[in-house]
């Protein structure tokens, strides 16, 4: 009995592990009932496999039987690989006994399609009511939307899940032809649309206030995530894609996963290659900009430049593009201003702007706050900056940063073995 | 200069708080009692716990700081280090001396201190929330023994009653010698004595006290670990920078890699 259940989990959970969201965010949902499970606002990592990814959920897939042959998915009809299928009072037990023991915030669930559309989604909407209402589980939950299921089986997967998702898989509509003939972008839009709308819904009529208690509807939103560097699109192509979900449909996150070769088929890059980490980075720090910066992303990708650079971050590289907005002085300027600062986060923009009410501020206070100054100073004035005789050039810069800079990805080839 | 030794306690704390502004030295120093190394030339004042005096620094502090302020400077003293006691004392009479609001003035070097303990130990407690594994006890008790960096215990207790209300708990730390139980209704402190039957020094519960599911879950537990990492993707560093080498031990998830 103990083996079945080991060799299920060990096929199930290695099928789902391409799907990188991890996150356990933005769920509120309280223990009220004296029942099990208290959802943490910011997420909890448990812990981080050997790849450094965090495991915050279990996330496994209902099972890897699936109708379609998509060519970037482990699991495809065609593949060879080991089948399984858990039931629904397995899922149930394996969530509980690793919740109860403080090892994951709760469940991920996704599932290869099997029968139908509408098959699978009842199957998984049967655990997270099970687990909502017998359990009466408040850990958190994501569950996958399957494309083509009822609006009936959406409405009442929202109010078990926290967060829902669907993936584009590929960047561009082109992309995932390519790769996935029997699919489109069209199918994840609609239920997208559809899940976005009732979101809406429930929090307006919370707004209204006749009703006492509206219960939640998917209170941690979507997300969506693209597989990058199967297909050719550039990084401007991927990122304006983003930005559209990120606007259309009000996502709250969407993730980019470098592709790993799992397929000897000639469209995609093949098996051995190295994943393409620093793109995926690239591309992250892309992603907070836009989220948390104020960048939009035009500023930071666009016909000029369709691509991001590898030997610096997108926010060095804009402001590079843009000296003629620096030095920028910190005693005065705007704290939009302040955050566009290469070696400036958030949480330093913030401390210089409340510090700064209590006097001019200095370099060395800028160093306490936590501004990575060797980076920052080529773009600042404060109150001890030396008078300049002329503004620095960029390329100069640039390599004044590089010089004293050591990115973790240019001194070594990642994953090569050492010899020694 | 004139030294102040205090117990280490919060109280102790607050009520060298009090004396500085009764007596009116220039300077001094906050040494630990256990730390204090007397010197020749020294002036030492040795600091008596109040209640009285303790109360009435601490709502002068009210007055001053937010509650949320007042937690970060409670937050901050968890951290038993001696140059954050220090810090503490600099910050307080920093507050008291200037107007309402300057603990926003992260130019000062106080409020900077401060702010940088709070946010390791704040860390370390979010670390606690992550990394405490449970076992399960025959009798259906949930048991973790920890070993915080922090004495973080008390910044734990909301978080673990309200998340596992419906069953009962022991979270204990191994190097300060105290800890949490959870009865299903309250928590209350527990010392040495009420783990008795427990030893501690070691991190797994021996066979004949866990329940009969213990093992499998744990089993499986360490199978979802393994496969759910891409190894395609290695990158100890990264690894070992989120899950620092001296939490292994209480990981099981890590058994044997240590």
């Amino acid at each position: 009995m103990s083996e079945r259940i080991r060799e299920k989990l060990s096929i199930l959970a290695d099928a789902a592990k391409y799907d990188v969201s991890c996150s356990s965010s933005g769920g509120n949902r309280k223990n009220t009932n004296k029942g099990i499970g208290d959802s943490s606002s910011s997420g909890i990592c448990h812990t981080y496999t050997e790849d450094g990814r965090c495991v915050s959920l279990l996330k496994i897939l209902l099972t890897n039987h699936c109708i379609y042959d998509c060519a970037f998915c482990v699991s495809r009809k065609s593949n060879d690989v080991k089948r399984a299928a858990f039931t629904v009072d397995e899922v149930v037990e394996l969530t509980m006994s690793f919740y109860r023991r403080n090892y994951i915030e709760g469940l991920f669930l996704s599932s290869g399609i099997f029968k139908n559309a509408d098959f699978t989604m009842e199957r998984l909407v049967r655990i997270v009511k099970k687990l909502r209402t017998e359990e009466r589980f408040n850990g958190y939950i994501h569950l996958k939307t399957i494309p083509g299921a009822s609006e009936e089986l959406l409405t009442e997967a929202g109010l078990y899940a926290d967060r829902m998702s669907i993936n584009l898989e590929m960047p561009t509509e082109s992309g995932l032809k390519l790769l996935a003939p029997d699919k489109s972008h069209e199918d994840v839009k609609k239920p997208l649309g559809f899940i976005q709308n009732t979101i809406t819904q429930y929090k307006e009529e919370k707004k209204t206030g006749l009703i006492k208690s509206i219960p939640k509807f998917v209170p941690a939103g979507q997300s969506t995530q693209m597989v990058i560097g199967a297909t050719p699109e550039s990084d401007m192509e991927i990122m304006y894609s983003a930005a559209q979900y990120y606007s259309n449909f009000n996502l709250k996150r969407v993730y980019y996963s470098g592709y790993i070769p799992i397929s000897y088929d000639t469209r995609m890059p093949v098996i051995g290659s190295q994943p393409p980490l620093l793109r995926e980075n690239r591309l992250y720090q892309t992603d907070w900009l836009m989220r948390f910066y104020g960048f939009n992303v035009q500023e930071l990708l666009n016909p000029k430049n369709p691509h991001l650079d590898t030997d610096i971050d997108p926010k060095l590289s804009w402001a590079l593009r843009n000296m003629e907005h620096f030095p920028i002085d910190i005693n005065t300027a705007d704290y939009k201003m302040i955050l566009r600062i290469p070696g400036v986060g958030v949480r330093s923009a913030q401390k210089i702007v409340q510090a700064r009410k209590f006097g001019k501020l200095r370099s060395h206070q800028l160093q306490k706050i936590g501004v990575a100054y060797n980076r920052a100073k080529h773009f600042i004035r404060c109150a001890d900056s030396p008078y300049l005789l002329h503004e620095p050039d960029a390329p100069h810069v640039k390599n004044l940063i590089l010089a004293e800079s050591s990115s973790k990805y240019l001194k070594t080839a990642q994953n090569q073995l050492s010899l020694f | 200069m004139v030294t102040y030794v205090f117990d280490g306690s919060l109280e102790g704390l607050l009520t060298a708080i009090f004396e500085f502004y009764e007596q009116k030295p220039d300077t001094i120093q906050l040494v630990w009692q256990k730390l204090h190394q007397p010197a020749m030339l020294e002036e030492t004042v040795i600091i008596v716990n109040d209640e009285a005096k303790a109360k009435r620094v601490w709502k002068g502090l009210q007055q001053k700081l937010s509650p949320e302020w007042l937690k970060q400077f409670y937050t901050a003293y968890l951290s038993e280090q001696p140059q954050t006691f220090q810090d503490l004392f600099h910050f307080a009479c920093y507050i008291f001396d200037n107007p309402k609001g300057s603990e926003k003035n992260f130019g000062n070097p106080h409020v900077i201190a401060v702010s940088k303990m709070v946010k390791k130990v704040g860390r370390e407690r979010h670390r606690m929330k992550a990394f405490i594994r449970f076992q399960k006890t025959a009798d259906g008790m949930y048991y973790a023994p920890v070993e915080p960096d922090f004495n973080v215990l008390p910044l734990i207790v909301y978080f673990f009653k309200n998340r596992y209300a419906d069953q009962q708990w022991i979270i204990y730390d191994v190097k300060r010698k105290y800890g949490l139980y959870y009865n299903l209704h309250t928590v209350t402190e527990i010392t040495y004595e009420f783990v008795s039957a427990i030893d501690t020094n070691k991190v797994n519960l021996p066979q004949e006290l866990t329940d009969s599911g213990e093992e499998l879950a744990s089993l499986l537990w360490k199978d979802y670990f393994n496969s759910t990492n891409i190894p395609a993707r290695k990158n100890m560093k990264l690894h070992i920078q989120h899950v620092p080498k001296r939490y292994w031990k209480y990981l099981n998830e890590k058994d044997g890699k240590n």
